[in-house]
This record gives structure tokens, C-alpha cells and sequence, in this order.
């Protein structure tokens, strides 16, 4: 029962480039928070959209429970958080629909994380950072979903947002029995919400 | 010291329309007063949406157009008009913006830095900023889109320094870097300020701005509630009960969350922005009536029951 990456290699297909990641493994158990840090352009982001499906590995697989990820059908067990919450939501559609285009989310979720209901009609370009991410957070855990990749999820956020995001967060995970891989560049922060921090290795 | 730039009583409004013709007026900053002194690094922290980034656009005179600024603001002692923001803005004043979206994708670096001069006296100038950066002569024939994010932002910083400044505005300089990346980029500035510049440094980042800034001013909706030393955080001298919150909820202090939102431009009242969600508050502290901003122990703060800090 874990979420494995087996030596990923990933490269973009474009002449003479070395591989962003190369034979990257990691494991990630139910529960577990796993922190990654590593310096900038190191294929932390890359390796988060391994992960979640929305690349494919050049080498390697990545398996859920000893299955190939890509055999799994309907929403995706493995869902990914971005850094920049105003790049993933449509700017043409009010924040109410973006939230339940892949079904309904909970009502419990959306008071958890403070979403007022007058946001609901709002458009993209009318919220803070900080709201639209509770947005995205809030439509990443449907039913279905059980690891949560969160890329620099706070990093632009100001100090108080990014405490009550990880309050309730780290209050989700322990309730659902998630797994989290928590990218970063803040040690302080890795430090306070991880189970176990691993370094993306550098590449040889 | 006299101060480089004294803003004084500043307040910025948008004019908006909403439902149909009817027009309305946001205000987004108000009654925001500081100075900044030739050799000092004024770090501005506030949530997003609390009008950092217009604070840098007011002083430069490059607001939009629906939008209404009232105050004063003195460059060196004598009104700063319009006029005259735009003689000294990209010379004497500039702007080291947030994103790499700011450098010109179709030009390579360094006639971007020169600004197109082709003189040698530019070129070498141009030659030494980079230089300065550790940036070497081969950078100068890329494009923007061939630089690491670490890069375009040394871009950005040499094509601001290459006028030799005397005001610095840097608005959010250091998201997306790693932690010694941001803080070499912060370093930067600090050698410019001790090189004579003023500097304001817009940030949300706390814990960066502390490792640099000589004065830390705390904006919340719009409105400046505190203006502390750096040395201050780390004392607990700290005077207002928001930038106590913000300091509590730092990874390594606590990591602790208080409730709710800052209001919106449209939501705020006359009364204390913070009542809502304070900690302290009482119950003259929802009451209307502007809440003065007042010096005190060594700072200013915005506060009608403020914390005593050891220093009182």
C-alpha cells in the first residue's frame, strides 16, 4: 500500500538536453509526510506532475499499490496542488464552478478552509493568492483522492494564510490517512509539518 | 539624516463601476505615512492584497489610470509630482520589479541593460554591473528565456543599478529562489544601500526581510499599523497585535494560525481593520472612529490598546 517512483528519468524533447530527473525513487506510505527540498530547476515540480500523471516518465514507472499508475480509471488517486493557484483555475469561469467541475466537493471541506460562499460567484482575477488556493486545495481532496503532492503550495502566501492552510491540511491528512509529499524551499517550514525529508539527488 | 524620499499621509482609491453605470470608489491605501534615509533598508511586510505593490507604483507615478492618489510624497525634500516622477524614475528612482515577465523577450541582456546605448563607456559599465553579480560577458547574448529564474532576477537588479541609483524600490524580489539564492539576491541590496541608496523592499517574507532591513513597516488592509526595528522581533518588542500573529506563525516560532481574512477594499470600516480577528480586542475596539497611528518605544503603531513590550 504506497506510492512508488521507480529510477524516473524524464527529458524533455528537445536536442542535446540532459534529463531534468534521472533515476529518481522515492516511496511514499499512507499517513506518511514526506518534505523535498532541493535547489532551484532541480525537477521538483517535474517530479510532482511524474507522479500525478500529467507527464509520463521517459524511464521508469510509477506504480500505486504495485499497479502502474495509468491503470487506474476516473479521478486520479494522486492528486497534485500547484504553486500558482491563478495559473490553474479558468479566469472564464466563476470559482463555484471550477470547484465542482470534477464533482461536488464537500460542504465540511469548504468551511474548513474559510471559503465564504460569496466567493462562489466570483472570478479568478477578483481573489487573493491565498483564496484561490483554498479553492484548489479544496477541489484536489475528492473522495477518490489518498496522496496529495503539494508543490510550494504557501510559498506566496503570507504568514498567517500559510498557517491556517497547513492547520487544516496536516488536520486532513491525519483524518483520511493521507499521504503528502510537501515540496519547499523553507526549511523551518519542511521541518514543522514532515514526517521525513528527502533531498532530490542531484544529478550526476 | 535628512531622508531620501518622506511619504507622507498617503492614500490611493480606485474608481470602479459595478452594476451597470453606478460608480463607487475603493480605497485601497490609507493614511500611510514613513520616511526612508540614504543608507537604510525599509522592508514593507503585509498579507497580498494589503497595497504593497501600489505603495511602489504611487511613488514611481505609474498607477492606472482610474485610480486617485492623495497625500504628499518628497523625493529628497521637494514634492514628488507626476512631472517629476517621470524625469527621475529609471535614473535616480527605480524599480527592481517582481517577475521575470518585466525583462524584453526579444531583446538579449545586454542591450537591455544599456538600454540600447551602444557606447563604450555604457558597454563597459554595463560589463562591470554584471560583473558585480557574477555574471559573465557570455550572459550579455542570451535572451530572456535562456536565463534560470536565478539569473533573470540578477538581470533585473543589474539593469536597475547600472544608473546608480539613490532610490531602490524592489517589489517581491526573492519568491521561487532557494533559500541561499534569495538570500544573495537580499544581500545585494543591502551592499546597495550601504553603497549610499535608500531601499524599500516589498516582501511577504518575514523571516528574509529580517535578515536585511534596518526598519520593518507592517501594512494590514491598506493601513500602516506598525513600523518596528528589525532587532524588535526577535526582542518581543513587538507593538501591534497583527505583527505579533505574523511573527507567531513563522515554521520556527510556533507555526501558530489565528482565524479569519483581512477585509477587503470594499468591506472596510472606519474602525479598527484587526478588531475582527484580535486576539486582545474589547469591546471599544469595534467601535467606529479611525484608530491614530502614534510613536511609540522607539516606533510607530496603529493600535488603541497596544502591547507593552519589555522596553515600556
Amino acid at each position: 500500500m504506497s506510492l512508488e517512483a521507480k529510477s524516473l528519468t524524464f527529458r524533455y524533447r528537445r536536442r542535446g538536453q540532459s534529463p531534468v530527473l534521472e533515476g529518481v525513487n522515492l516511496t511514499l506510505e499512507p499517513g506518511e509526510r514526506v518534505g523535498l527540498s532541493a535547489p532551484s530547476g532541480r525537477g521538483k515540480t517535474t517530479l510532482c506532475k511524474l507522479l500525478a500523471g500529467y507527464e509520463r516518465p521517459v524511464q521508469g514507472t510509477v506504480l500505486l499499490d504495485g499497479r502502474p499508475l495509468e491503470q487506474y480509471k476516473g479521478a486520479c488517486p494522486v492528486q497534485m496542488i500547484w504553486q500558482h493557484p491563478e495559473t490553474v483555475l479558468d479566469p472564464l469561469l466563476p470559482l463555484g464552478v471550477s470547484l465542482n467541475e470534477a464533482g461536488a466537493v464537500e460542504e465540511r471541506l469548504l468551511e474548513e478552509l474559510h471559503i465564504q460562499p460569496g466567493w462562489l460567484t466570483r472570478y479568478p482575477q477578483e481573489l487573493s493568492g491565498g483564496e484561490l488556493q483554498r479553492f484548489c486545495i479544496a477541489r484536489a481532496l475528492g473522495p477518490a483522492t489518498r496522496y496529495l503532492l503539494c508543490d510550494e503550495i504557501t510559498a506566496m502566501l503570507d504568514l498567517i494564510t500559510q498557517t491556517q492552510i497547513w492547520d487544516f491540511l496536516l488536520r486532513e491528512a491525519q483524518r483520511r490517512n493521507l499521504g503528502l509529499l510537501i515540496v519547499s524551499h523553507s526549511a523551518p517550514l519542511l521541518e514543522r509539518v514532515c514526517t521525513r525529508i528527502q533531498s532530490l539527488s542531484p544529478i550526476p | 539624516m535628512e531622508p531620501i524620499l518622506q511619504v507622507e499621509h498617503l492614500s490611493i482609491s480606485f474608481s470602479q463601476y459595478h452594476r451597470g453605470t453606478r460608480k463607487r470608489t475603493l480605497p485601497v491605501i490609507h493614511d500611510l505615512s514613513f520616511s526612508i534615509c540614504p543608507g537604510q533598508v525599509t522592508a514593507v511586510v503585509g498579507s497580498s492584497g494589503s497595497g504593497k505593490s501600489l505603495l511602489a507604483h504611487g511613488i514611481l507615478g505609474i498607477l492606472p489610470y482610474n485610480s486617485a492618489l492623495e497625500g504628499t510624497i518628497l523625493y529628497q525634500g521637494t514634492p514628488l509630482t507626476q512631472r517629476r516622477a517621470e524625469q527621475l524614475r529609471g535614473r535616480e528612482i527605480v524599480l527592481v520589479p517582481q517577475g521575470v515577465t518585466y525583462l524584453d523577450p526579444l531583446m538579449e541582456v545586454g542591450p537591455q541593460i544599456r538600454k540600447g546605448r551602444r557606447d563604450p563607456r555604457s558597454k563597459a559599465r554595463s560589463r562591470a554591473v554584471l560583473e558585480r553579480y557574477g555574471l559573465g560577458p557570455e550572459v550579455e547574448k542570451r535572451y530572456p528565456f535562456e536565463l534560470s529564474g536565478g539569473m533573470a532576477r540578477r538581470v533585473l537588479i543589474a539593469s536597475a543599478v547600472v544608473e546608480q541609483p539613490k532610490l531602490i524600490l524592489a517589489d517581491e524580489p526573492t519568491p521561487g529562489l532557494d533559500a541561499r539564492a534569495a538570500s544573495r539576491i537580499l544581500g545585494h541590496f543591502r551592499e546597495l544601500a550601504e553603497d549610499g541608496a535608500g531601499v524599500l523592499l516589498i516582501t511577504h517574507d518575514l523571516e528574509l526581510a529580517l535578515t536585511i532591513a534596518h526598519r520593518v513597516l507592517v501594512l494590514y488592509a491598506g493601513e500602516t499599523i506598525e513600523e518596528a526595528s528589525a532587532a524588535d522581533f526577535s526582542a518581543g518588542r513587538l507593538r501591534h497585535p497583527y505583527t505579533r500573529a505574523l511573527w507567531a506563525a513563522l515554521p520556527q516560532n510556533g507555526f501558530t494560525p489565528i482565524p479569519g481574512t483581512q477585509p477587503y477594499p470594499g468591506e472596510i470600516s472606519d474602525g479598527c481593520q484587526f478588531a475582527p480577528r484580535c486576539p486582545r480586542c474589547r469591546p471599544e475596539c469595534r467601535g467606529p472612529g479611525p484608530v491614530p497611528y502614534v510613536p511609540r518605544a522607539g516606533g510607530w503603531v496603529r493600535c488603541r490598546f497596544p502591547e507593552g513590550g519589555e522596553a515600556l
